[in-house]
């Protein structure tokens, strides 16, 4: 490896010592004049003939490593993660957003009272400490800080759910349609814009009314039925790009099939968007969700969801304030707590906006 | 002679596209022989990667109207997917041309060449496929193999990047190495490590190798024959000695005198006028006639098509030129002339 100069600017002793030499072997120079393996006999490159195998030695190994420094190895998450601990109002968010999940978690335990509980000597109680009302009773006297802790719980539910089945259907199409083109992505793409194209409220409210509403699990199907085709466009355009990258080319070089290119190779580098897009729809979700619940079409009472809270709060006018002020702000909050954390997650996995130098 | 391993017939490859049909590969014919190293030599466009990507079926767009191209007597032009995709990375693998793309950024290269070799192994333990990585890295030369193979390919300089690839591509043991472009992408002394990695990674399969280059370095250190091509043609054909010492044909002979070597005295470099003719229209006749220093626009170059013919008594050497004799004098007088000029 040492004699080897890669001389191109042909100075005459080297040129000299080229010529000789390949003209004893007979062999033809190259471009690049590797005057060392030139020199080596190559009359029968026979699997068994060429000796030289000079890379492979341990001590010409360790002189070909890049200097003393010991890599760590950092998988992309790793710098995703670091990323996104510098994010600091998406940090602060997901800590709240923990805050409310395990408040809606364990919502048996932390609701002072059960959510359709009454205290009569309490009705239309203002915010107080007196039994407990921080955020007052209703005009049955239920205690509304319990109302509002059982209305996350369904709200959050029904979000979550409905994340989950439209990134799963959206990723599923969006993948098959970028991965196969042609007619399958006709078809898929054109049943999308089809679904894209119904006007949302319209068909939420006659689905609501035409399957039966109230149910939370019914709700999160119908939500998931329209939240499913932005994920899938987005995935199918990853997809696109990710199809003509070198590395799948490779997969296929290497015999491996779609199934196994679609999974192993294309769909984790096609995650982070995809996860980013999840965070939006729980958000979407939550919206959605209250408003179609505050058109009396979503969760139906006694089941408490934030939405159907302000729904019935709203009625009271400004005299019973925090009927819709509590509800209102937890909307508010986890709605844009999610937001926050979506645009960290952003931030942190697209690979562009990396800072970290390893 | 024996049996060769991969034999390509009269292969002919066309795209569709909106300016016409373009005919890539035009009646391509070579065989390998188990072993050798075959070089492809042509520049961009002249249907050298094509050729081979199209036959193992990595070329989606392409249509195939004629030819075959046996792989130990069976047509891989005639196979399902299914059958493809088994010979493919198995029995027959492709080293690609740029490593920093060519692998994929959020497997590590321990799991990226355990894949490979699961893909044909299904049986194969995880923890087996790892050990075997770790052999395989050794093979081609990275250090540290043991820790470098939970490492990412973000983390692997573009030399130890296409060691990888070379790893990859053997993991198999085929008897068949696709190397596109090998060392296009790298730095010229870690073209030179890459070499040697290619002859180890022959040593170890004893694999036959098709090098598609327009690297002519690349070709006088590894080839054992040569296959040039020009606008989708094979246009001659020989030992890599007689490729370099005695050319038939006029676009290899431009390729010689455009190429800086070590062994001559040279002044001058001499490029080889014009451009590649377009693949939608070809010229008529011989597709090299209207750069060629040696037509002299004589009738029989713009109109027919020469056919691929014996030179001297030798049936390994073959070129697609009508005036081929000409050469050995007109090579002569060429070299003699821009001395002359550079004076």
């Amino acid at each position: 490896m040492t004699e080897r100069v890669p001389d191109d600017d042909m100075r005459p002793q080297d040129r000299e010592e080229v010529a000789i030499a390949s003209e004893s072997v007979g062999r033809p120079a190259s471009a690049h004049g590797y005057a060392g393996s030139m020199a080596l006999p190559e009359e029968s490159p026979g699997p068994e003939g060429s000796p030289e195998v000079a890379m492979t030695s341990p001590e010409d190994l360790s002189l070909a490593y890049e200097s003393g420094v010991e890599p760590k190895a950092r998988s992309q998450w790793a710098y995703a993660r670091i990323r996104f601990f510098r994010h600091k109002m998406a940090v602060l968010s997901l800590l709240v957003l923990i805050a409310v999940g395990f408040v809606a978690i364990f919502a048996k335990r932390i609701a002072p009272y059960g959510f359709d509980e009454l205290d009569l000597f309490n009705i239309t109680s203002g915010p107080t400490l007196k039994d407990k009302h921080l955020f007052g009773t209703d005009l049955l006297g239920r205690d509304y800080l319990s109302r509002v802790i059982y209305g996350l719980r369904t709200s959050l539910w029904v979000a979550l759910f409905v994340a989950f089945l439209s990134t799963t259907i959206g990723t599923t199409v969006g993948s098959l349609a970028g991965y196969y083109g042609g007619v399958i992505d006709n078809l898929l793409m054109r049943f999308t814009d089809l679904i894209l194209t119904l006007p949302g409220l319209a068909v939420l409210l006659t689905a609501a009314a035409f399957f039966g509403a109230g149910d939370p699990l019914k709700v999160g199907v119908i939500l998931a039925f329209l939240f499913w085709t932005g994920i899938a466009r987005i995935v199918r355009g990853v997809f696109l790009s990710l199809r003509e990258k070198e590395y799948v080319e490779a997969a296929k070089a290497s015999g491996a099939g779609d199934g196994r290119i679609i999974l192993r190779h294309m769909l984790p580098n096609a995650l982070g968007p995809i996860i980013v897009n999840t965070t939006l729809v729980i958000a979407a979700a939550i919206l959605v969700e209250a408003a179609l619940s505050f058109l009396g079409f979503g969760i139906q009472p006694p089941n408490p969801a934030l939405g159907s809270l302000i729904a019935a709060g709203q009625g009271e006018g400004f005299q019973l304030w925090w009927l819709v002020t509590f509800p209102g702000l937890a909307i508010v909050v986890i709605a844009l707590a999610i937001n926050f954390v979506g645009d960290g997650l952003r931030d942190a996995l697209d690979p562009t906006q990396r800072r970290i130098r390893a | 002679m024996p049996e060769p391993i991969l034999s390509i017939r009269d292969l002919t490859v066309e795209f569709n596209t909106e300016d016409g049909v373009v005919r890539a590969v035009t009646d391509v014919t070579y065989d390998l022989q188990p072993g050798e190293v075959l070089g492809i030599v042509g520049e961009s466009g002249s249907g050298k990667s094509v050729s081979m990507l199209s036959v193992l079926g990595l070329s989606p767009q392409a249509r195939i109207p004629k030819g075959e191209a046996l792989f130990k007597g069976k047509n891989l032009l005639a196979m399902s997917q299914r059958q493809l995709r088994e010979i493919r990375g198995g029995d027959m693998a492709m080293i690609f041309q740029d490593p920093m793309t060519s692998l994929n950024p959020v497997l590590t290269i321990g799991d990226q060449i355990s894949e490979a070799l699961l893909t044909h192994h299904p049986d194969m333990r995880d923890d087996a496929a790892q050990k075997r990585a770790v052999e395989l890295l050794e093979i081609v030369g990275v250090p540290f193999a043991e820790r470098r193979v939970d490492q990412y390919p973000h983390e692997f300089s573009g030399g130890m990047r296409q060691r990888a690839m070379i790893a990859m591509a053997i993991a198999n043991n085929p008897s068949v190495l696709v190397a596109d472009e090998p060392t296009t992408a790298l730095d010229v002394t870690i073209q030179a490590q890459i070499v040697e990695v290619l002859k180890s990674a022959r040593e170890e399969t004893h694999a036959a190798i098709v090098l598609i280059t327009h690297d002519l370095g690349l070709i006088a250190e590894l080839a054992d024959r040569v296959v040039v091509m020009y606008a989708g043609r094979v246009v001659e054909l020989a030992d890599v000695y007689t490729i370099f010492n005695q050319p038939r044909h006029p676009y290899t002979v431009g390729l010689m005198n455009s190429l800086a070597r070590l062994d001559a005295e040279q002044e001058w470099l001499e490029p080889i006028p014009g451009q590649p003719p377009s693949m939608i229209a070809p010229p008529p006749g011989c597709a090299f006639h209207p750069r060629c220093s040696f037509s002299h626009g004589r009738l029989l170059c713009r109109t027919e098509v020469p056919p691929l013919r014996q030179i001297g008594d030798s049936t390994l050497h073959v070129s697609r030129c009508h005036f081929a004799e000409e050469l050995e004098q007109a090579q002569v007088v060429a070299g003699a002339a821009a001395t002359e000029e550079a004076r």
